[in-house]
């Protein structure tokens, strides 16, 4: 809609406004070639203190998790749940961390049949110390959570410090999870 | 061309709920009504721009009682939104709060309008001058014998 | 004919795409008659080519080849041959290949009944079809190819997502991409009138046809997806604001703009630049949505697999049309400025008017489509922008729009006569509160109610102004009947075309109005033999049983709904599909003319037997589709007018001549 006269810029904004379009796309899609996932959210929840949780045990394994427990010492909370495929492809790694005794690792049941949850521990191995069973997520959504598996870390004083999102890989856990665990315990 | 995303399915496989189920809705319609209202400003976290009040996913589900949960406890609607952006940002809202970050999403349309306008009043102000290069009379006559004029203006 | 035939037809095209692209623009640029006749032969070949591959697909989908990734990735044999066929263009590649055939045949259209356009515009505008062919062709034939090959050659396919294995949507994407494609063709005009350095009259002329085939299977498709989700997503919601949804709309509110600018440029010389920018970004816009669909950059339900490799590429193309274009455009569109007086109170006026609010719509919907990518890129935080926010912004625009569009076809050209036209409106503001009355009267008066009433008043003024627009032209009740009836036959069928879209659109949003404010749901557990009262209609729960259908199991409700002594079977079904194993629900609708019952069969049958069943109705759901098919029905009726008539024989250069070029 240009009049008479008109500037010889006014021609020019609707190449600078897709020239800006165009960056933003090729930022985001530079981000996702780099591995970044465009749907991730991230915790809102950094350097927040734990929600209140009193989660029930499953059947037979002792007790359930309170927010006291993860007041005692640096500890791992993985959100995890036996139909969930990702969390199969993680397990290993947080086998390894419960046998090196690296930090303390507790799980939540999310959304899962307590017996589906005890009979997939026992064909894959049980490397949680306390395991609270959250049926109808109370805290996953307490914690933010948008799917599993997802590992918080909380400090000794009971404070997130740090969320993964998916399953973690080693290189993950070399490189950013131990190092933190590391610090936080210093 | 649906194709929900591999991440989705990867992650988050669970049965397949349908919306509002039966035994969520609360027995007083006015509460009832509130839930509804609030469920259709939030997003389902672990679906693509859906609100929890369409959606099948089991979170949602889940999300859908605690609202409904917050409003029995004697919650306001304002005080149960505040308790979903408390975890999950201001993600969760499909409405996005007017704040400086949002300014030009709110404020841009009407930006858009204005300016536009100013550009429109401009076009109408403007002389029927510089026709230098439009067609003469003889031309459009010619043009007009060649492509059948619609006269009854359309 | 092997899937390597169709490859190779793919693979020739793509340097004929090359020709055509580079030849007849040389010819153009020197006036040389033998360069430029080079197009008309080259997009024939061209179409011919892509022609050949498709076939290839298509018949490697109906025989179940398993041996191509593709039929194997998207296809079963024991799926019913329509989904074999529209299996062809349910994924990304076969999508593409579907994408540049339409291009080709918009492009050989224009070759073999372009007879009426000068020489040299018809070579640009055909040299330019041919660049976006060539992009396109690269990027399947580098990126996507269709025909790749599997060894060994599987015995049963993947199968294809069952949500798709459906009437609605196997029509959807090719009439949407006839939308968006056939806007290249307002694009290439644009371009070569650039190239020309001139545009008039005729050039509005040449360019409103395309526009309006386009826009008119644009207006069908997003219709038919709608239509879609609304009975297959079991809740009745018709519109979601989904990010692809939206790139769909977006472009629609730019072409209906593109329309009545065009309008403008034919009439009154004048909103030249404007209109040849609303014809770039049209295009755009429709590239920008394939982009969005297939580069995984914006997260949707809609999407395809994405691929970042494949995004690039898309951008890359998407910078270089657009941007091309944009600067030819900054370079060229500062001196096509001219043109006539423009009254506020006249046709041109309303006209620009209405350009003002469906550009800025458009404006709307693409920031909140896009301003969550946005946020990101300038870390202003991670959020989501929904349907609330667009119900919010777009709802104010559009209702003075509906209100300018009952009176800016009463307006004459240059000058108006707004008294005049007051006194012409009579009628509709009577209609508007008679039905705002009885509306109100009928629902009550709740926020909502208002709300639906004042839709519904709108829906109202729009219709009766638009048939007293008609009765004028034909002075129904002014003169004697014959003489009316002689004006009715003799009017043109672009003003009846308009007319019927517009009316189109006042039924669209009373269907609009209606269905959001009146909408009831009942949402409960039934045994066989309990009832339910919906809106009227009783509904008893007969029973359910399960059926096997061609490649899937379901479980079938029955139901009859009883009102008013008439009574009729509803069936809804909950299906799981053999391949891929996925659940999906069939809605069963009772249609009557203003409403629909709809009810879904849930979860069940628990221990008890009980069954979840959601019984909505839907009041005023039919008239979307009444108030889309009557507007893509209106654009067909335009078209048919002789003077859009591409291949209306004509003496053809003289033309070109009168317009003194």
């Amino acid at each position: 809609m240009a009049a008479v006269n008109q500037k010889r810029w006014t021609f020019l904004l609707p190449i600078l406004i897709v020239a800006l379009l165009v960056g933003v796309f090729a930022k985001r899609l530079i981000d996702v070639k780099g591995g970044q996932d465009p749907s991730l959210v991230p915790t809102v929840l950094l350097d927040t203190p734990v929600p209140a949780l009193d989660l029930p045990p499953l059947p037979s394994r002792g007790e359930g998790l309170r927010t006291a427990d993860l007041k005692k010492d640096v500890s791992l909370v993985n959100i995890w749940g036996s139909w969930c495929v990702a969390c199969l492809a993680e397990h290993p790694l947080l086998m390894n961390v419960a046998a090196e005794n690296a930090v303390p690792l507790h799980g939540i049941a999310w959304r899962d049949d307590p017996s589906a949850s005890l009979r997939w521990l026992a064909r894959n191995g049980d490397p949680y110390d306390l395991i609270g069973q959250d049926p109808v997520s109370e805290a996953a959504i307490a914690f933010g959570v948008t799917g599993a598996p997802e590992t918080f870390l909380v400090d000794g004083d009971g404070v997130i410090r740090y969320k993964h999102t998916g399953p973690i890989s080693r290189e993950a856990w070399d490189k950013t999870i131990a190092p933190l665990i590391e610090q936080l315990r210093q | 061309m649906i194709k929900v995303s591999l991440l989705t399915l990867s992650l988050f496989v669970a049965t397949l709920a349908q919306a509002v189920e039966p035994g969520e809705v609360l027995e007083d319609p006015a509460l009832e009504a509130r839930a509804r209202v609030i469920s259709q400003d939030l997003r389902c976290v672990v679906c693509q721009n859906e609100t929890i009040d369409e959606s099948n996913a089991t979170l949602a589900q889940d999300m859908r009682r605690l609202v409904r949960q917050r409003i029995n406890a004697g919650d306001t609607n304002e005080q149960v939104v505040a308790y979903m952006v408390d975890r999950y940002g201001d993600f969760v809202l499909l409405r996005p709060r007017v704040t400086p970050q949002t300014w030009l999403l709110w404020f841009g349309p009407i930006l858009i309008l204005v300016l536009g306008g100013v550009v429109v009043v401009r076009v109408m102000k403007r002389p029927a001058s510089n026709v230098g290069e439009a067609l003469s009379q003889e031309e459009l006559d010619r043009l007009d014998s060649l492509l059948p004029e619609d006269n009854e203006t359309s | 004919m092997t899937p390597e035939f169709g490859h190779f037809a793919l693979a020739l095209a793509l340097p004929v795409a090359l020709v055509q692209s580079c030849i007849p623009l040389i010819g153009a640029q020197r006036r040389d008659a033998a360069l430029m006749a080079v197009a008309g032969p080259a997009a024939m070949a061209q179409m011919l080519l892509i022609g050949l591959a498709f076939a290839t697909l298509t018949q490697a989908f109906i025989t179940s080849d398993f041996s191509v990734v593709n039929v194997f990735q998207n296809s079963h044999t024991a799926k019913p041959l329509l989904y074999k066929i529209s299996g062809v263009w349910g994924n990304h590649e076969g999508s593409l290949l579907l994408w540049v055939f339409i291009l080709a045949v918009f492009g050989a259209t224009v070759a073999a009944f372009g007879n009426n356009l000068p020489d040299r515009l018809k070579a640009r505008a055909l040299s330019v079809q041919g660049m976006i062919g060539v992009g396109f062709l690269a990027f399947i034939l580098f990126t996507s190819n269709p025909f790749l090959r599997l060894d060994p050659v599987p015995v049963q396919g993947e199968g294809l997502n069952p949500l798709l294995q459906d009437p609605g949507l196997a029509f959807h994407p090719p009439m949407l991409y006839l939308g968006y494609v056939g806007f290249s063709m307002a694009f290439s005009f644009a371009v070569a009138a650039l190239l020309e350095g001139r545009v008039d009259a005729a050039w509005a002329r040449w360019v409103r046809p395309w526009t309006l085939a386009a826009w008119s299977f644009l207006t069908v498709g997003i219709g038919l997806g709608s239509w879609w989700a609304y009975y297959e997503l079991g809740w009745g919601g018709w519109w979601f604001w989904d990010p692809v949804e939206n790139a769909s709309f977006i472009p629609w509110l730019t072409g209906t703009a593109l329309l009545h600018s065009a309008i403008v440029v034919e009439k009154r010389e004048a909103l030249k630049s404007w209109t040849i920018l609303l014809a770039i970004i049209t295009f755009s816009l429709s590239l920008l949505g394939t982009f969005l669909v297939r580069s995984g950059i914006l997260t949707s339900v809609h999407a395809f697999a994405s691929d970042p490799t494949r995004g690039v590429f898309i951008l890359a193309l998407l910078a270089i049309t657009v941007g091309g274009s944009l600067t030819l455009y900054a370079i060229r569109a500062p001196k096509l400025e001219q043109g006539g007086l423009f009254a506020p109170i006249s046709r041109e006026g309303g006209l620009l008017i209405n350009n003002l609010f469906l550009a800025t719509a458009a404006a709307t919907v693409l920031l909140g489509t896009l301003y969550p990518l946005i946020a990101e890129a300038f870390e202003l935080g991670k959020l989501s922008v929904g349907a609330p926010y667009f119900n919010t912004v777009f709802i104010p625009l559009m209702v003075p729009l509906a209100i300018l569009m009952g009176i800016g076809p009463m307006l004459t050209w240059k000058r108006g006569d707004l008294r005049g036209i007051l006194s012409r409106v009579k009628a509709a503001l009577a209609a508007v509160a008679l039905v705002f009355g009885v509306a109100l009267l009928l629902s009550g008066f709740s926020v909502t109610d208002v709300a639906g009433a004042a839709g519904m008043g709108l829906a109202a003024w729009l219709a009766v102004a638009t048939l007293t627009e008609w009765s004028g032209r034909v002075r129904l009740f002014k003169a004697p009947i014959d003489e009316s009836w002689r004006r009715a036959t003799s009017l043109r069928r672009a003003s009846y075309g308009m007319t019927m879209a517009h009316i189109g659109m006042a039924v669209l949003i009373a269907g609009v109005s209606g269905s959001s404010a009146w909408k009831q749901e009942n949402i409960l557990t039934m045994v066989p033999g309990d009832s339910v009262t919906v809106a009227g209609f009783d509904i008893t729960l007969n029973g359910a049983d399960v059926i096997r259908g061609a490649n899937y199991e379901s479980l079938q409700g029955n139901f009859t709904a009883t009102r008013g002594g008439n009574a009729v079977t509803l069936t809804p079904e909950r299906r799981v599909y053999d391949q891929p194993v996925q659940q999906t629900t069939e809605a069963a609708i009772h249609t009557t003319f203003w409403a629909d019952l709809y009810v879904v069969l849930g979860d069940g049958p628990d221990e008890s037997g009980r069954y979840v069943v959601r019984a909505y109705f839907e009041p005023f759901v039919p008239f979307l589709w009444y108030g889309i098919l009557m507007m893509g029905f209106g654009g067909l009726i335009s078209l048919s007018d002789r003077k859009h008539r591409v291949g209306a024989p004509r003496t053809s250069d003289t033309v070109a001549a009168a317009a003194g070029a």
